[in-house]
């Protein structure tokens, strides 16, 4: 069954049209990957999946869209005034779950945020915060998960630590959607790549598809940017 | 709501520096414009030369005016400083010791005494132009009023001296004759004299006589009158048109609360609508999890209820130090919960249309600060256009509402607090209107 179902999407501000035609699904379980070089409309794409913004025409559909959709935005959207614990809880609370304490404790868990449960935000680095982040998302056991550049301002080992993470949720039957710049991710963690340019899709397949296609000796940055090349950006 | 209200708070809470700020600023500045509002100027420090021998006197019929009256009424004018010589009031102007020096000269009193010339005497000053303006004015007071209580003086003494010349007696002037007869008198007892004369050139002579002193008695008498009209032509009689008149000190009251009101409120709606922007967290919210409407509604009801708070705290507080009528508590509640609204929705706006917390704060001081001074600008003291322009802002926000409400609360000033509600909860529904429409962009 389709988590999310995205059809005919459009996204137009005034003149510019930001999405044309956009049009795919998403299961449980999958990890999908959009990727495109700036511009392209991936972070509109899934502000639109997330209910942050509508469509101009065209339908999201689907178990996991709009606010029951876990939604972690590019910069990290917490307060920072607030403990780790506190920002969870008090996300549980307005996303209504029965018992935000166990859900808490849970999230807590899940992100190895344990130890740092009456931290402030404030004091945390930047990894610590987008797993704070990604946790706001999943706090209400969502179906599916939006993440919006989720490791662009972390290190390696930070990065890491945030892939483990999600790869876990994936496993475990959430679907995750998900945009980056850094290409390497793509091909060693997505089961899947969208590929956006100036806000048209692309590409729609498995990474090693796209690599296999465009020569690039499995690198898939060098095969992307082939890619893109060949279709005129 | 509740979960966000209990957010905000634990945020304030953990904001030391900003709590701080937002009670301890508004009080010293409220502090500051009570002070500036009910404390008139000091008395100029003036140097006196008086140079008139000790126990001169003016001589006025019978009556002697001592010339030490008109120093006597200067120096309640002015904070005097008895220096004995012109040279040493100059060198104490120029040392800054004191802002002007005035000399009585020795001669005043003959002057004054003459008839013929006016007394005269000198003024000394310095600074710059604005201090020179100041001093003079000051000073052109201080004279003024001296120049009238002598003045004062010198028509008893004449009104004295025509009520001898009126009703007889002894004017006691060198030369004229004791027990003199009054000019009243001398018509009754001319009439006597005509009845037992023959007709003839006589008695002619003598009604001619008696009509002149009828007509000389009769307009003495208006002389006295006349008297005091010059000595103040002019009597200023106050007829306040609308309202109950405000003293000063409460009215200080009243725009200290409402500064504080205003700024408290202000800042922490501005801050807290900014705050979720900064943070990232409206887009997150606006999901679902909050409406727009929801979230505007909290960050002005908290904002509302703590201005409300420390205002009403503040009220309190001052109470103890100026005469209030607690018997209006009522009134003061509803004007501050009015008022406190509307500031909260000028700072929800405020917040709204700005990107961060710094940018709110700065918009909401640098338009907050303006508009406490604009409405503070009194009718007739800048030229009509301008007042006019004066009063169209000041409408459109929330500070002259708020003032004129609280006034009204406290001294039972007009218009009647009604209309400041009315116009208070107008500006609320129009601020909030542009709050949300600032709130439609999400990032």
């Amino acid at each position: 069954m389709n988590v999310i179902s995205v059809k005919g999407l459009a996204k137009r501000y005034g003149e510019r049209t930001a999405l044309r035609d956009i049009e795919f699904d998403v299961v449980a379980g999958e990890l999908v990957a959009i990727v495109g070089p700036n511009g392209a409309g991936k972070t509109t794409l899934l502000s639109i999946i997330a209910g942050v913004q509508s469509a101009s025409t065209g339908t999201v559909a689907g178990t996991g869209v709009g606010a029951s959709i876990g939604w972690a935005p590019q910069q990290t959207a917490l307060y920072s005034k607030l403990s780790v614990a506190e920002n969870l809880k008090l996300f549980a609370r307005l996303e209504g779950v029965a018992d935000p304490d166990r859900a808490v404790l849970r999230m807590l868990e899940q992100t190895g945020l344990g130890e740092r449960a009456d931290e402030r935000v404030e004091r945390l680095s930047g990894g610590n915060r987008q797993r704070v982040n990604v946790a706001l998302g999943l706090i209400g056991d969502p179906p599916a998960l939006a993440l919006d550049e989720p490791t662009s301002a972390l290190d390696p080992p930070q990065r890491e630590r945030v892939w483990e993470f999600v790869g876990a949720l994936a496993r475990s039957g959430t679907a995750v959607l998900f945009s980056t710049h850094h290409l390497g991710e793509v091909r060693r963690y997505a089961t899947r790549a969208i590929v956006l340019a100036d806000g048209e899709l692309l590409f729609d397949g498995l990474p090693a598809e796209l690599i296999a296609a465009n020569g690039g000796d499995g690198d898939f940055e060098s095969a992307f940017v082939a890619f893109l090349k060949a279709h005129g950006h | 709501m509740r979960w966000l209200l209990q957010k905000d708070l634990l945020i304030l809470r953990r904001s030391r520096l900003l709590l701080g700020v937002l009670v301890v600023y508004p009080i010293a500045l409220a502090l500051l414009i009570g002070l500036a509002i009910s404390r008139s100027p000091g008395k100029p420090k003036v140097a006196i030369v008086d140079e008139t021998p000790p126990g001169q006197t003016i001589q006025v019929g019978s009556e002697r005016v001592d010339v030490s009256h008109y120093a006597d009424e200067l120096f309640s004018q002015v904070q005097p400083v008895h220096v004995p010589t012109r040279e040493q009031a100059v060198a104490d102007i120029e040392s800054g010791n004191v802002l002007a020096a005035v000399v009585i000269p020795r001669d005043i009193a003959a002057r004054i005494a003459s008839g013929v010339s006016q007394g005269s005497i000198e003024v000394l000053y310095n600074g710059n132009a604005l201090e020179q303006s100041l001093v003079r004015s000051q000073l052109n007071s201080a004279l003024a009023q001296a120049n009238l209580g002598f003045s004062e003086q010198i028509q008893r003494a004449a009104a004295q001296a025509i009520g001898v010349l009126l009703s007889g007696g002894n004017l006691g002037v060198l030369g004229a004759p004791s027990n003199m007869i009054g000019l009243g008198q001398i018509p009754p007892a001319l009439r006597a004299i005509i009845a037992r004369q023959p007709p003839g050139a006589d008695r002619t002579q003598l009604q001619r006589i008696n009509r002149f002193a009828e007509f000389a008695n009769q307009n003495l008498g208006l002389s006295k009158n006349v008297l005091s009209t010059i000595g103040q032509p002019i009597q200023v009689k106050s007829t306040l048109v609308q309202g109950r008149r405000t003293p000063l000190n409460t009215f200080a009251v009243v725009v200290a609360v409402s500064v504080s009101l205003m700024f408290v409120c202000v800042l922490l709606a501005a801050g807290g609508v900014a705050l979720e922007r900064e943070e990232h967290t409206l887009a997150r919210l606006a999901r679902g999890l909050a409406t727009r409407e929801g979230l505007l509604a909290e960050k002005l009801l908290l904002a509302a209820a703590c201005a409300f708070a420390l205002a009403l705290a503040m009220l309190a507080g001052i109470g103890a130090f100026v005469s209030l009528d607690w018997g209006r508590a009522g009134q003061w509640l509803i004007a501050l919960a009015f008022g406190a609204l509307a500031f909260g929705a000028l700072g929800i706006a405020i917040g709204a249309l700005a990107r961060e917390v710094r940018a709110a704060s700065l918009l909401a001081f640098g338009l907050s600060l303006p508009l406490a001074f604009l409405a503070l600008v009194p009718s007739g003291s800048v030229a009509h256009g301008l007042y006019d322009a004066i009063a169209a802002i000041s409408f459109v926000f929330p500070f002259k509402a708020a003032l004129q409400a609280l006034d009204c609360a406290v001294n039972g000033a007009s218009p009647g607090l009604g209309v400041s509600v009315l116009h208070l909860l107008g500006l609320t529904v129009l601020f909030g209107a542009l709050a949300r429409v600032g709130l439609r962009r999400l990032e």
